[in-house]
């Protein structure tokens, strides 16, 4: 392949005593797809950040086309073709599609240039298939059109290095596909690209080359990457073997939840429509379907968030009477929330507050309206230690800790308390190998403790791995259940089209 | 060159600092106001200090300008602490002082009178706090704006009562009539104001602390305020917290007209309150919406003033300075909180 775009030599930085990056090489040639890969910590984000001039490395240098370049703020780094997709989006969400495009480009005479700008969106949209609407607010966006607005306004600033951090964490499966399609599109103009991912077998389908870095070293470099094993690769990235979890056969009870008829209305998104299902003691269900056919609607209705406007719910045999996430945890539902950082925990305060959240106002954590800083301290810091989250302790910053061990923490709160069922959405989004074997092993152990849970979830491969039985939502309704048996990708996918749901 | 980099903790010792660091910028920057009014400065400070701290009967005057902004920073720091934007004490307080002036005013035995001052003080304010609340929760009105504005309608209400309908007829000044004599606060050291209310005010401080940090209602207010997304999903009922800390701020506000009119002015007129209740909003901001930082915050804004109005006796400066210091203080503060979140950063050399 030709000279390199970009070249990092040698790249140290540290956080106090956190060595995150560790002496890194890394170089993307012009038309190159690289794989940049690690757990969670890795090191992955901030060698990019130093990348975009976000943070100043302690040592080391930085190449462009053979080059030292001085890349000291994202304008540097811009004025240099390398454009950064943040994990986190950074657009103004009052301003449509094509403001937020132009923010910050000069037009003449100080004036927006809006025929200029719409051209350049066109263009751009001819050539790689990244289509947006220019009028529409970003508010109105889902995550994927935002992401695209995030490419776009890259490429609109001339970028010839693109930087993607974890872009597919936020995607559903078919948004993922049109991703690639762009991404090799771009690649194939010559623009060089940095894909950042946990998961394997998109890496595999997707880089022409990987950098695996471990604890902020480089722990590897992959020249095939469609050629090597996920096995090998995930090795590379945990040090060791990761062996499947191992599930053992069980007899499920009793139901421990029960959904009759449930219909709701007035929700944003897709509502539901006359949904039944139930869940057994020691029992696994997967709920499988495209995003957006009303699985929100149906956490929402499962965890007390929203009231069915029809049809009834029962709890260990018992009727729900009122939808409110206190009733349910009393009759012994345990709740893991699909965005950790917004829904489940309060990042400015303590770890051990968010721990304690749900069950503050119980004998547990506090007496006739007074806290017990006692048995909060002395119940966050067993938790902690029974699930090895990883924190300096309990008054930590709940926003210091990394997804991982947050949803350690979201699932230690809940099984602290021995729920008869679990409901969970997307349990191990953005989480490395590593920790999605941990919660999966959780999970395992409480179904042969004879709790019923309900798995949430868009990746078939961890549901057919987990579940026993898997209902299929769409639009609204259960399309089909599958027991394990049953299932395969094909079928669920099948069911996930609406194709077999009519017959 | 140097930039800005985020901290992922903050030193407990910024706490102190900061609204030390905050107060002493302010002071040096007004020092140069002071020098262009032709005073020298350290003669100046020197007259503020010795006029608002110097002999006891200064710290008593200091303690007692202090105690509505104790009630009022309090107010302030528990509203801010639920993200309820309560820039409403100014009128809360007002109300509390009318309503407390009006009970005042019945012959009856004093403790009850001042019991029943408090109590209905401490009401109306509630009451009118929970107006931007309600709108908000209800409606989505943008509580700043609707709290704001209510001081407004609470000023002019005030003003036409005493203009009006309530004017003393005794003395024929726009005041209203004054409260029982019985009903006046006892004042604790013979010749000097320190009255009850004084002592109700720094017992508070501690007491609200206390409801914050170890109450599960003061826990619910915290997490509705950093986040009531997780706050509702952790079965917090956000709008009910809502409408409680608007209740106890509002109350708390009440509290300082309660004071002011049963221990200084034992009736109500329009400056009753030189903008307390804003004055509030810097103290909760120096005490970093910690109430037991809210006692100390309080008396120096105390201190400037009772101080100001000596120093422009002795050289002349305008007494305004100390409305310039305490905004100039607030300023200082609120940059000097970027640096809890943020550090200064060196970088290589410029390119
Ligand atoms: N701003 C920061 N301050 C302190 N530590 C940080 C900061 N950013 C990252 N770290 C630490 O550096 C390490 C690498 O983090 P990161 O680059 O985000 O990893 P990755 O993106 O691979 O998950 C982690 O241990 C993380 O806790
Ligand atoms: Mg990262």
């Amino acid at each position: 392949m030709s000279a390199p775009l970009i070249q990092m030599r040698g790249i140290t930085k540290s956080f106090g005593a956190v060595k995150a990056n560790d002496s890194v090489d890394l170089s993307v040639a012009p038309g190159e797809i690289l794989g940049l890969l690690g757990e969670n910590g890795a090191g992955k984000t901030t060698l990019m950040n130093v990348l975009f001039g976000a943070y100043a490395p302690d040592a080391g240098e930085i190449l462009i086309e053979g080059r030292p370049a001085a890349i000291h703020n994202s304008a540097d780094a811009l004025a240099a073709g390398i454009g950064m997709v943040h994990q986190h989006f950074h657009l103004a969400p009052r301003l449509t599609v094509l403001e937020n495009l132009l923010i910050g480009i000069p037009g003449k005479f100080g004036r927006i240039d809006r025929a200029g700008g719409l051209a350049r969106l066109n263009e751009i949209g001819r050539q790689h298939g990244l289509n947006l609407d220019p009028d529409l607010p970003v508010s109105a966006l889902s995550v994927g059109e935002q992401q695209r607005l995030e490419i776009i306004k890259a490429l609109f600033r001339g970028a010839r290095l693109l930087i993607l951090d974890e872009p597919t964490a936020v995607l559903a499966p078919t948004e993922v596909d049109g991703l690639f399609a762009a991404l090799r599109s771009m690649a194939a103009q010559g623009l060089g690209i940095i894909f950042i991912s946990h998961k394997l077998n998109e890496v595999r389908a997707l880089t022409h080359r990987c950098v695996v870095l471990r604890h902020g070293k480089v722990a590897g470099r992959v020249d095939h990457p469609a050629e090597t094993t996920s096995a090998q690769m995930a090795k590379l990235m945990c040090g060791h073997e990761i062996m499947p979890p191992i599930k053992e056969v069980s007899t499920p009870g009793a139901p421990v939840l029960t959904l009759d008829g449930v219909s709701t209305s007035g929700h944003g998104g897709t509502p539901l429509r006359e949904v039944s299902l139930f869940v057994r003691a020691g029992e696994i269900l997967g709920i499988a379907g495209v995003s957006g056919n009303g699985q929100r609607a149906l956490a929402d209705v499962i965890s007390g968030m929203l009231s069915p406007s029809a049809g009834s719910m029962t709890i260990a045999g018992k009727a729900v009477a009122q939808f409110s996430p206190r009733e349910l945890q009393a009759l012994g539902l345990g709740r893991i929330p699909e965005d950790r950082m917004t829904t489940g925990l309060v990042t400015n305060l303590p770890l051990a507050d968010s721990m304690v959240l749900p069950r503050i106002g119980t004998e547990a954590f506090s007496r006739k309206g007074l806290l017990d800083p006692a048995a909060i301290r002395a119940f966050a810091e067993a938790q902690i230690k029974a699930y090895d989250i990883r924190c300096p302790g309990p008054m930590t910053r709940a926003g210091a800790l990394s997804g991982g061990n947050l949803q350690k923490a979201l699932l230690a709160r809940e099984l602290a308390f021995d729920p008869k069922v679990l409901i969970v959405s997307q349990p191990t989004r953005g989480l490395d190998i590593g920790a999605a074997r941990f919660i999966h092993e959780k999970f395992l152990a409480m179904r042969a403790k004879g709790c019923g849970i309900i798995v949430i979830g868009e990746d078939l491969e961890e549901l057919l791995m987990l579940c026993d039985r898997i209902a299929v939502m769409y639009e609204g309704r259960v399309a089909g259940t599958l027991s394990s048996a049953d299932a395969t990708v094909a079928r669920l996918g099948l069911l996930m089209t609406g194709a077999e749901g009519r017959a | 060159m140097f930039r800005l980099e985020a901290r992922t903790s903050t030193p407990a010792w910024f706490n102190l600092a900061l609204p030390l660091v905050a107060i002493a910028v302010a002071l040096v920057l007004c020092s140069g106001l002071i020098a262009v009014a032709g005073a020298g400065v350290i003669e100046a400070y020197g007259v503020m200090l010795s006029a608002s701290l110097g002999d006891s009967y200064a710290i008593t005057e200091t303690l007692v300008r202090a105690a509505p902004m104790i009630f009022t920073g309090l107010a302030v720091a528990i509203a801010f602490r639920a993200k309820f934007w309560n820039i409403g004490a100014e009128g809360q307080l007002l109300a509390g002082a009318v309503a407390s002036c009006l009970v005042g005013a019945i012959p009856m035995p004093g403790y009850l009178a001042m019991l029943l001052m408090a109590v209905v003080g401490a009401a109306a304010g509630a009451l009118i706090a929970l107006v931007p609340a309600t709108l908000r929760v209800k409606f989505k009105v943008d509580d700043v704006v609707s709290s704001l504005l209510l001081n407004s309608v609470i000023y002019y209400a005030l003003m036409a009562l005493i203009e009006g309908p309530w004017k003393d007829t005794f003395s024929g000044y726009p005041i209203s009539p004054p409260i029982e004599d019985s009903a006046n606060f006892p004042v604790l050291i013979e010749g000097t104001r320190l009255h009850i209310g004084v002592v109700v005010a720094l017992i508070a401080a501690p007491v609200c602390w206390f409801l914050i940090a170890r109450t599960t209602l003061g826990f619910r207010i915290r997490v509705t305020g950093e986040n009531p997304e997780a706050a509702r999903y952790g079965g917090i009922n956000v709008e009910r917290v809502l409408l409680s800390t608007a209740l106890l701020s509002g109350a708390l506000a009440g509290l300082a007209g309660v004071g002011e009119v049963g221990g200084v002015h034992f009736q109500v007129m329009s400056d009753i309150s030189p903008g307390y209740g804003y004055s509030g909003i810097v103290v909760a901001m120096l005490a970093r919406l910690n109430p037991l930082g809210v006692v100390p915050a309080a008396i120096f804004l105390a201190a400037v003033m009772t101080g100001a109005e000596a120093m422009s006796r002795a050289t002349g400066v305008p007494a305004f300075l100390s409305e310039v210091i305490q905004g100039t203080a607030l300023l200082a503060m609120l940059v000097a909180l970027l640096f809890t979140a943020y550090r200064i950063r060196r970088v290589g050399a410029p390119a």
